[in-house]
Formats: C-alpha cells, sequence, structure tokens
C-alpha cells in the first residue's frame, strides 16, 4: 500500500488498473475526460495490457463495453452528465444483458442550460435502469468502490455505476491509499466464465426477440419469458442488498479499509435528528451535525452509500424513532421532490409512529455553492417547522431573489 | 469466381425461419455465412433481420449471434473485435456486423463512420432494402427516387444515399456492392473479405416482395433486372482498386446497353405512382452513374 495525492478521477482510472481491465471505451466530456486521459497514457505505454477504444460518441462507449463484456472481457467506462443521458438507450441495455460492467460517473449538472459543474441529477436520472449505484464522499472511497464494483457486478451478473463528485472530488486532490497489485488481484480474482456464449462450436442467438410468456427451447424446456426475466433482474438487486456489505468486508479484510457497505453514518446512534444525503454532500454534513451538537441539538449523519438498490431496511432500522429526518437532494424530481427524500419517505411509511418526519431540501444545483454552515442552517429551519404541516414543500438552499438591480461595475 | 456448383455445401441457415416469403435475406445469409464457414459472430441491430432470427429461445441461424441496439451495430462489432482479441480469442472468428440500409445509413452513419476511421476489424455488411421494411415500409435514406413508402405517399423526391461511396471515402481496405440474388457475387466478396484485416464493407442490394410489392417468386428475377438497368451495379475496390464484378463487369466489358429504368419500374408496386417525368429524372442519375462506374472500371482505381 502506497499514498498517493490524487483527484477523485485519477482514483477511478488507478482502481480501473488495478481490477487489470482488458477493454476501455470512453468519449470525453468535462469532468469526467481526465479519467480516460490517464488510462489512454497507461495503455500506450504499455503499464495497462488492456484494448482501448477510441469511439465517437458515449452511446459507442457504451455499445463497446457491452459488446466486449457479452465475450467475457472485463471492461471499464466513465462520463458525466449528457454523457450519460445520450447513452441512456445502453444504459438500459447493459442491465437488461446482465453484464458485469463498470461505469464512473463524474457527476454534473443536465443540460440545458449548458453547466459543467456538480450535482446529481445525471446517474438520479437512470436510476430505474436496472444497475446498482453507489455514491462516494471522497477520493478514498471512489478508488475503493470502483474495485468492489467489479466484484459485486461480477458475482450478480448486473452493472455497477460508481457515482463521484464533479470538480468537488473529480478535481481535487487528496491523499489517497493505493492497494498493492498483489492485495488487488486477491481481493479481485479475473473475471469467471460469463453467462453469454459467443462460440461458433455452440452458437447461440443472443438477446433475441423475447416473448411475455413463457416459451419451449428445441429441447421442450420451458425458458422465461420477458416479465420472468425482469423479475430475475429485480431479484438480483435485490441481491445487490447482502452483496454489497459482503464485498465491503472481503475489502476490509484485504486492505483493512471498509465503507459501510449500504449506508454509512456519523453520531447518528443517539441523535434525534437524521441528516441524510449522498455523495460529498454527506462529507460536509459531519461538519454541520458537530455544529449543531454544540448548540445543543443532537444531530446525526446517514450517508446513502448504494442509492440502488435502495437500502429500505437498512434505513428503517437505524432511523426508527428519530424525530425527524432532513434529506439533502442535489437532483430534483420535477413536480415532486428530490429523489432520495421521495424513496426515504416510502422507505419509512411503514414504521408508522415509530417513522420520523421527512422534510426534504435540495441543494447545490449546477455547482450552487452549499457550506457545512447553510447545511446546519437547513437542519435549524427544519426542526423548527416540525411544529407545522408534515408535508412540507423542499427547502430550496440559498435560492436567491431575482431582478433586483444590480449595483454598476458589479462582475455578475 | 467461384461458379454455382462449386458453393459450399454447408448450411448455416436453417428451415423454419421467420422471414417473409421471397426475402432476399435469405439468399443471401446463406452465403455469407457458409463463406465465413459459420466461424463468425454476428452483430445484429433492430431489422428484418432481427425477425428472421428467430424468437427467444430458439434460432434460425447456426451461427453466434448479438442483437444490439438499433444506432450501435458497429460499435457492438468494434466491441467485440475488441473483447475477443483481449481474450485471446481472435482468431477463432471473423466478427460480422449485418444491419438494414437505415440501420446503416440513418440511425447507425455515426458509429460505422467512427469504426471506419478508426479501421477496426470486422465484416460490416450492409442489406438493403431501400426502406424501414421491418416496421412496415418507411422511407429511409436509401430509398429510391420515386419509390412509395408509408411516409412518402406521392413518391420519394430525393435520390439514395449513395453509401459504398461513403465508405470507400473512409479510406478502408475493401468495398463492395452485390446483390443477394447473386450468390457467387456475394460468397466471392465475403470470402474475399474474410482473408484481410480492419474494416472492410459490403452494401448488398435485397429485393423485398412485401416492401416493394411484387410476387415473391420474381426476388431473383427483379433483382436481376436491377442489375441489367444499372441501379444496382456490382463491384468491389480492394485497397483503391476498382473493378466491376459478374453481371456488371459482363454488361461494360461487351459494351451492352443497359435496360432503360422504366422497364424496372413497372415491375413494382411502389413504382405505380411515378410519373414519367420522375423516371426520366431517375434514368439520367442512372445513366450517370454507370458512366462513371465503366471509366474507373477502365481505369482500374
Amino acid at each position: 500500500m502506497t499514498t498517493s495525492v490524487i483527484t477523485g478521477n485519477d482514483a477511478a482510472a488507478t482502481a480501473a488498473k488495478l481490477a487489470r481491465v482488458q477493454v476501455i471505451a470512453a468519449y470525453p466530456i468535462t469532468p469526467q475526460s481526465p479519467v480516460v486521459e490517464v488510462l489512454s497514457d497507461w495503455v500506450a505505454s504499455g503499464e495497462l495490457p488492456a484494448e482501448f477504444v477510441n469511439v465517437e460518441s458515449e452511446h459507442s462507449a457504451l455499445t463497446v463495453c457491452i459488446a466486449a463484456s457479452t465475450v467475457g472481457a472485463r471492461v471499464f467506462t466513465a462520463t458525466s452528465a449528457n454523457g450519460l443521458a445520450y447513452m441512456t438507450e445502453q444504459v438500459w441495455w447493459a442491465a437488461g444483458a446482465r453484464l458485469p460492467i463498470v461505469m464512473c460517473i463524474a457527476n454534473r449538472a443536465m443540460a440545458a442550460p449548458w453547466n459543467v459543474l456538480n450535482d446529481q441529477q445525471d446517474s438520479m436520472s437512470v436510476r430505474d435502469a436496472g444497475w446498482v449505484q453507489l455514491y462516494c464522499r471522497d477520493n478514498q472511497e471512489i478508488l475503493d468502490t470502483t474495485l468492489q464494483a467489479y466484484r459485486i457486478a461480477e458475482r450478480l451478473n448486473v452493472p455497477v455505476m460508481v457515482c463521484y463528485d464533479g470538480f468537488l472530488l473529480s478535481h481535487t486532490v487528496m491523499p489517497v491509499d493505493v492497494p498493492t497489485p498483489e492485495q488487488a488481484d486477491l481481493f479481485l480474482p479475473p473475471r469467471t466464465d460469463p453467462l453469454q456464449v459467443v462460440d461458433p462450436a455452440d452458437p447461440r442467438n443472443i438477446g433475441p426477440v423475447t416473448l411475455a410468456d413463457p416459451r419451449a427451447d428445441g429441447a421442450g424446456v420451458l425458458r422465461p419469458g420477458y416479465m420472468e426475466l425482469r423479475s430475475l433482474h429485480h431479484g438480483a438487486l435485490l441481491d445487490a442488498l447482502e452483496v454489497i456489505p459482503e464485498v465491503d468486508a472481503e475489502y476490509a479484510a484485504v486492505t483493512g479499509r471498509a465503507w459501510g457497505g449500504l449506508t454509512w453514518e456519523y453520531l447518528l446512534d443517539d441523535a434525534d435528528v437524521a441528516v441524510v444525503a449522498a455523495g460529498s454532500l454527506t462529507t460536509q454534513l459531519t461538519l454541520a451535525v458537530e455544529a449543531l451538537r454544540a448548540e445543543g441539538v443532537r444531530a446525526g449523519v446517514l450517508g446513502i452509500r448504494s442509492y440502488r438498490p435502495f437500502p429500505v431496511a437498512a434505513v428503517r432500522e437505524r432511523l426508527a424513532g428519530k424525530r425527524l429526518a432532513v434529506v439533502f437532494d442535489k437532483a430534483l424530481s420535477y413536480g415532486v421532490e428530490g429523489p432520495i427524500a421521495g424513496d426515504l419517505k416510502a422507505a419509512l411509511q411503514p414504521l408508522g409512529g415509530e417513522a420520523p418526519v421527512v422534510f426534504g431540501c435540495i441543494c447545490g444545483l449546477g455547482g450552487r455553492d452549499v457550506s457545512p454552515d447553510d447545511l446546519a442552517a437547513a437542519t435549524r429551519r427544519a426542526v423548527a417547522d416540525l411544529s407545522g404541516p408534515r408535508d412540507r414543500a423542499p427547502d430550496w438552499i440559498n435560492l436567491q431573489p431575482q431582478g433586483i438591480p444590480q449595483p454598476q461595475g458589479d462582475p455578475r | 469466381m467461384t461458379k454455382l456448383l462449386d458453393l459450399p455445401q454447408a448450411n448455416y441457415v436453417l428451415p423454419g425461419n421467420r422471414a417473409c416469403a421471397g426475402c432476399g435475406i435469405g439468399i443471401g445469409l446463406r452465403q455469407i455465412t457458409a463463406a465465413l464457414d459459420g466461424k463468425a459472430v454476428m452483430a445484429v441491430p433492430a431489422s428484418c433481420l432481427t425477425v428472421f432470427g428467430g424468437m427467444y429461445p430458439t434460432s434460425s441461424v447456426a451461427v453466434p449471434w448479438v442483437n444490439v441496439a438499433f444506432p450501435s451495430t458497429a460499435a457492438a462489432a468494434a466491441g467485440l473485435a475488441a473483447g475477443l482479441r483481449a481474450m485471446g480469442r481472435a482468431d477463432e472468428m471473423t466478427v460480422l456486423a449485418m444491419a438494414g440500409d437505415g440501420g446503416t445509413g440513418d440511425i447507425g452513419i455515426q458509429a460505422l463512420s467512427g469504426a471506419a476511421e478508426r479501421n477496426d476489424d470486422f465484416i460490416y455488411l450492409c442489406y438493403d432494402n431501400e426502406a424501414y421494411m421491418n416496421t412496415g415500409t418507411q422511407r429511409s435514406g436509401l430509398t429510391p427516387h420515386g419509390a412509395r413508402t408509408t411516409t412518402t405517399w406521392a413518391g420519394k423526391r430525393e435520390n439514395p444515399k449513395d453509401l459504398p461511396r461513403i465508405m470507400e471515402a473512409h479510406g478502408i481496405p475493401y468495398v463492395a456492392s452485390t446483390s443477394a440474388v447473386y450468390p457467387t457475387d456475394v460468397y466471392d466478396k465475403v470470402a474475399r473479405a474474410r482473408d484481410m484485416h480492419r474494416l472492410r464493407y459490403i452494401h448488398m442490394n435485397t429485393p423485398c416482395p412485401s416492401g416493394w410489392t411484387f410476387e415473391p417468386k420474381d426476388t431473383v428475377r427483379i433483382g436481376e433486372l436491377a442489375v441489367e438497368c444499372g441501379i444496382v451495379v456490382l463491384y468491389e475496390v480492394v485497397e483503391g482498386a476498382f473493378r466491376l464484378t459478374g453481371r456488371s463487369a459482363a454488361l461494360a466489358n461487351r459494351n451492352k446497353a443497359l435496360t432503360p429504368v422504366a422497364e424496372y419500374v413497372a415491375t413494382q408496386g411502389r413504382f405505380r405512382a411515378m410519373t414519367e417525368e420522375t423516371t426520366a429524372e431517375v434514368q439520367a442519375w442512372v445513366d450517370g452513374r454507370w458512366a462513371g462506374y465503366v471509366a474507373r472500371h477502365a481505369a482500374g482505381r
């Protein structure tokens, strides 16, 4: 193990190298581009013996990964925002084809209008596509989670998205402990035989038209219909609720580092106010919680590491009996609320009277700065709002008034 | 050139496929898979060929076949090639992308152009039945001038894209134009492509009884007539060297007159609404193109 001071993007690329990926395909988009620039350099120098395909679009980037994964290769790609949106068709294809692809997302705001800075709208928009989605809070977690993602993906035959906040993590350097290649190999053995068979001696038609109902094959054996396949896929995501913590424990056994599996927490045990978020925001929430505790508010952090599958049982167990859960979403389901807030309410509903009140906040869209002070203030407002109606609308943090004339010469 | 009776007997296209009666794809696919001796993996997007291949869990083609998203065919073939290379299996099989005219020239052209610019190692075969036939005969960029489709009721007003020329402009090592109704021409071109590397593009005209509106028994006759008229031209460009092949070479070498386009137009319901003026425009377009091909044939490039 060596310690390197590297960006989040470098951490992702380093993990791909340690995973001994065999095929890489990617298309440039800010803030993801440095990931593939670094990998391209390593492939060119021979440091990483892999095929690097310089595709002409994100749609083709994920397509190359899909096809190479179908023949058994371990593959890697990364993208952001509109790049992810452009490959959306293939995001669904990768999952439906049950391919263990790992893709890093340097989270960025969706256009229009153009904005290259961070929020989580991009990956949240494909939460229903059948991928595992893991969110990272710092660069060490990006490296460790990307390695873990291959183990999870290959055990379950589902693709995994490793999401980390653009610029806040992707372009920020931090000390990161890099496992040795021997440690990585011990944790992550080569990929075993794929589900799919591509062999002229045993010709198969992979992914053909599949009817809704089961249908017999040439030997008279009933094979699943489309609906059975979808149920099996859902089952694999539910199995991930077990596999993600298991893999985290396996990783800890090799490297000494664990990340909590599905969720992560700070000062939550005795808290009566939980603050909930995914990604780097949870690090800032630890500072907010410390400030609140100094004022006598018993606050604690619950970080969502696995957003898909959503850790329903874990959040229910950890939040039962709390007074309030304040959710900070960096994304929005327009016309409703933030996605984590909505999912959390649904997860807690069966607790009845034991369930905390859930209030949502929208923050950090398009890279709007959000400080620990802002988070603490929003939590105070939420505590105060407990005396009001329980269907409080989302609190937009730092939303500014518009149409106010600015002084001459103001750079804004 | 391989003689008809010398074509291999091996058949990788099984009886009982789901193609329409008289579909030209079956004639072509038999020779394509035979020329590769079944040692191929196909990348197939949404198209008539998807239907041809059958529904899970059965298959009508005894060659590995990977279904892929509509715009993604060439990128999928690039991924299969990269994956096989990474797994040390590149010598086991040829990667064969096979898509229709819309899947190639419209929605798939970006991925195809990217793969051609990178000169990835696979054969791309476009079977051109001149419209979106699988979805019910909608106009594509390769639908001929004058043809009625369900989105050009009065007849298409534009000439088709010249895809082989677009591919030639990428500087790839092999570009060929063939027709499904000439089995030996298809066989020879796929066999030649098989023995080469990097990106090889083959364009295969494929008559479609239901979309073009003719009797299923006439598929071969209509396909041959297209060549007699110079609407479809059989040729290949090997590392920049151009030559006409088969019947097209015979027409040029013997300096024979082309059959008038009007005779071809009269055989198909899709041209029913064509005016004499439109037919004359198409004739002029065909004549101009033919003169160009004959000149290139003579020059050898």
